[in-house]
């Protein structure tokens, strides 16, 4: 019993150690607990990337460019810890797709946020077909009759800049000079070799922007755009497109913001609500099961403090559906406890000895608790699949404290109780160890 | 004993609650949110007092807006539903939904194109017949032991009808809130009817376990007892920990109900409704259906 005794106290001891971690880690800012957009506010934005003239082998490498462009462009905004992922989704649907996520925190003017995605240009590159006109008027669908896509793409771009040329007799005329990469140069001279005599036409934002005749085979990777630029107009060009030009053309499909200030609200309410939470649980557990009730508020305790720190560490993004998930999880950590308890009471019912029937209730309840948990994990694990990122959240936080639980319920409790000590010979320990309205 | 025994009054209960919520749910439906169906959803709050709905009415109309939705909502805010906005609705959105007195913050935004919409309602179906499929071969394995005098397949049948029971019950329930109060049924919602699926088998598997445990006891003893009479003890002995296991889960969910923030609200209330019906079945129909599939066979 000494051994249980100094063990509760060494659990008693980190208990408190962990709680001051927790609450230095959120004051002092150095591991602050990490809020979600419809907690902290900000945008989310999702657009559907347009694949249909990339080949399919080179999609996900698409989408790495298309990421990381539009990643460079949001840094350039300054925008804190900008989240830019892309997804595979809409299988459901019956038309797979890649997606990109895009998560603005502190941008809560949907408009503007657009607004910063859509500045960045999309550069393409299409050849004219064989016996084709360059049309007089550029429409999505004369463009499509008239030019194929070319070899090269945008995402083989590695820079532009601004330069100024001129022939003999000419004024110097402003063009853009685009350099590609290696891959991109050993494409693009091929690509001129094999096609000389045909007409190349770079675009931007679907719009042809110059459409010269391939000469001969250009080697060296770089390619010249002279579109009649006027020379702020060529500066800007070159500008956007090193910020990045998107490789492949994007569309919105779904926004989402939140203001700041009802996040602040939601946070004060969540916390708000989960104190009463806890509140009303330990002062069930302790009317009705008394000593043992005790125990578990104190195990509810551990609980609290073990998440939150695990929260913190991890990091778990906390959304409203996540702060909702660690109530819910509150109620349901003493639920083991409740478990054990009237086993345990079951037991000294029969006669056995306090030490033997809490040895005995914990045993023996051990297969509801484990059989019961598992079927909480399996919905945890199939929501995490099912969510959206705000459902996730509660997914991981429903997972995170159904397993933290077990542990705190079962040897935490476990291990104060018998630490206690008490033999429940006497009345008073008797009813000490009671439960609900007998005396 | 007396649940047992009174079954029948408790099969008639069960089946007047399930026919109310199957009603509600073919004659109301449930209201679809901007989740599922795409569109556009905007909270907006006030400064000082609300304008009038009628005139922010034919400022959205003049605006371009058709066939939208505006709900007051709180004291001094408007709930707007409606198609995917253009960008100029949505530059202008909060100067169309101003007065000249009382100037519009938009609290919350979000739009969701059609395909996401489509997705996740289909992915929503997938999530709930898994977690079905996924807990019944638990149970199934869970009780593989218990085979006498009925195989744990039943266990794990009877486990899914009593969750088509919690289910119900709050679809049921917000139908009637959809019909009458304008509550629509989005993500939050799935998660909640997920979560109920989740936690109110608890309850089913510690009478199931009970029942498991005596059984085996029985045997080991040698004793006969009516499979009956086994089931109403199995009861009858963890009735109390149904109660209480529940209970605990129903406090912090009436805290988060009434205290907690605005967009958990109504998924607090599913949860509530769906705790209630959980309890209620795994004490008052799970055991009861145990033992007709019994004495069914018995009379085979």
């Amino acid at each position: 019993m000494a051994n249980k005794r100094f063990l509760a106290f060494i659990i008693f001891i980190f208990g408190a150690a962990l709680g001051w971690y927790i609450f230095n880690g959120q004051m002092a800012g150095l591991h602050p607990f990490k809020l979600g957009l419809d907690l902290s506010g900000g945008t989310q934005l999702v657009y559907r990337a347009d694949l249909s003239a990339i080949p399919d082998a080179d999609a996900s490498d698409s989408m790495e460019a298309l990421r990381d462009t539009i990643e460079r462009r949001v840094n350039l905004f300054g925008v804190a810890e900008p989240i830019v992922q892309t997804q595979k989704a809409g299988a459901f649907a019956g038309e797979p797709e890649e997606r990109l996520l895009i998560e603005l925190p502190g941008v809560t003017d949907t408009q503007r946020a657009i607004a910063l995605i859509g500045e960045t240009p999309v550069l393409e590159f299409r050849m004219l077909r064989e016996n084709a006109e360059i049309p007089e008027n550029a429409s999505t669908s004369t463009i499509a009759a008239a030019f194929e896509d070319a070899a090269i793409t945008g995402k083989h771009l590695e820079s532009a800049q601004l330069q100024f040329q001129g022939g003999p007799g000419m004024a110097n005329e402003p063009v853009v000079v685009l350099n590609f990469n290696t891959e991109g140069a050993e494409i693009f001279e091929r690509m001129t070799r094999e096609n000389v005599g045909r007409y190349f036409g770079i675009f931007l934002d679907g719009q042809p922007i110059s459409v010269p005749v391939i000469r001969e085979a250009i080697p060296g990777g770089t390619a010249v755009i002279s579109g009649g630029f006027a020379p702020d107009e060529a500066k800007e060009l070159a500008r956007n497109l090193n910020y990045g030009a998107l490789p492949v053309p994007i569309e919105l499909i779904s926004t989402q913001t939140v203001a700041g200030t009802l996040g602040d609200e939601a946070v004060r309410d969540g916390i708000f609500a989960g104190l009463v939470g806890v509140g009303a649980v330990a002062l069930f557990m302790l009317l009705w099961y008394r000593l043992p009730g005790l125990i578990a508020s104190l195990a509810l305790l551990i609980y609290i403090i073990v998440t939150l720190a695990l929260f913190q560490v991890i990091p778990v993004t906390l959304t409203a559906a996540g702060i909702a998930a660690f109530i819910l999880s509150i109620g349901m950590a003493v639920d083991a406890n409740v478990l054990i308890f009237e086993r345990m009471r079951e037991e000294l019912a029969s006669g056995k000895s306090t030490h033997d029937a809490i040895q005995e209730g914990f045993a023996r309840a051990w297969l509801s608790i484990r059989d019961s948990n598992i079927s909480s994990m399996i919905t945890a694990v199939i929501l995490f699949w099912f969510g959206t990122s705000l459902i996730k959240g509660f997914a991981l936080v429903f997972g995170l404290g159904v397993l933290v639980s077990m542990l705190t319920a079962i040897s935490v409790s476990r291990t104060f109780l018998l630490a206690l000590g008490v033999n429940a010979k006497g009345s008073f320990s008797k009813f000490l160890f009671g439960s609900g309205t007998r005396i | 004993m007396i649940i047992i025994r009174n079954r029948i009054i408790f099969f008639v209960i069960s089946a007047l609650l399930a026919l109310g919520a199957l009603g509600a749910l073919f004659t109301y439906g449930l209201q679809a949110g901007t989740d599922f169906t795409g569109g556009s959803l905007a909270e907006v709050r006030y400064e000082g007092a609300r304008p009038e709905t009628s005139m922010l009415t034919k400022q959205l109309e003049s605006a371009g807006f058709h066939g939208f939705s505006l709900r007051e909502s709180g004291d001094n805010g408007y709930t707007l539903r409606a198609a995917t906005l253009t960008d100029e609705q949505r530059g202008n959105l909060a100067s169309i939904l101003s007065s000249e007195t009382s100037v519009a913050n938009i609290s919350q935004l979000s739009e969701v194109g059609p395909t996401i919409g489509v997705e996740l309602r289909n992915k929503a179906y997938v999530a709930v017949g898994l977690v079905l499929l996924c807990i019944l071969l638990f149970i199934a394995f869970a009780f593989r032991k218990v085979s006498k005098p009925i195989s744990s397949w039943v266990y794990g049948l009877i486990a899914l009808v009593t969750l088509g029971f919690d289910v119900l019950i709050p679809l049921g329930f917000f139908a009637v809130l959809g019909h009458y109060v304008g509550v629509q049924v989005d993500t939050l919602f799935v998660t909640a009817i997920l979560t109920i699926l989740g936690f109110s088998i608890h309850d089913t598997i510690v009478v199931f376990d009970r029942t498991r445990e005596n059984l085996r006891i029985n045997e080991e003893k040698g004793r006969r007892e009516d499979f009956a009479e086994t089931t109403g003890r199995s009861i009858n002995q963890t009735f109390v920990r149904s109660i209480n296991t529940s209970l605990t889960v129903f406090l912090t969910l009436v805290a988060l109900y009434i205290l907690g923030p605005v967009s958990t609200e109504y998924f607090a209330l599913t949860l509530l409704v769906g705790i209630i019906a959980g309890t209620y079945s795994s004490i008052f129909l799970a055991t009861p259906l145990l033992v007709v599939v019994e004495r069914w066979r018995a009379n085979k």
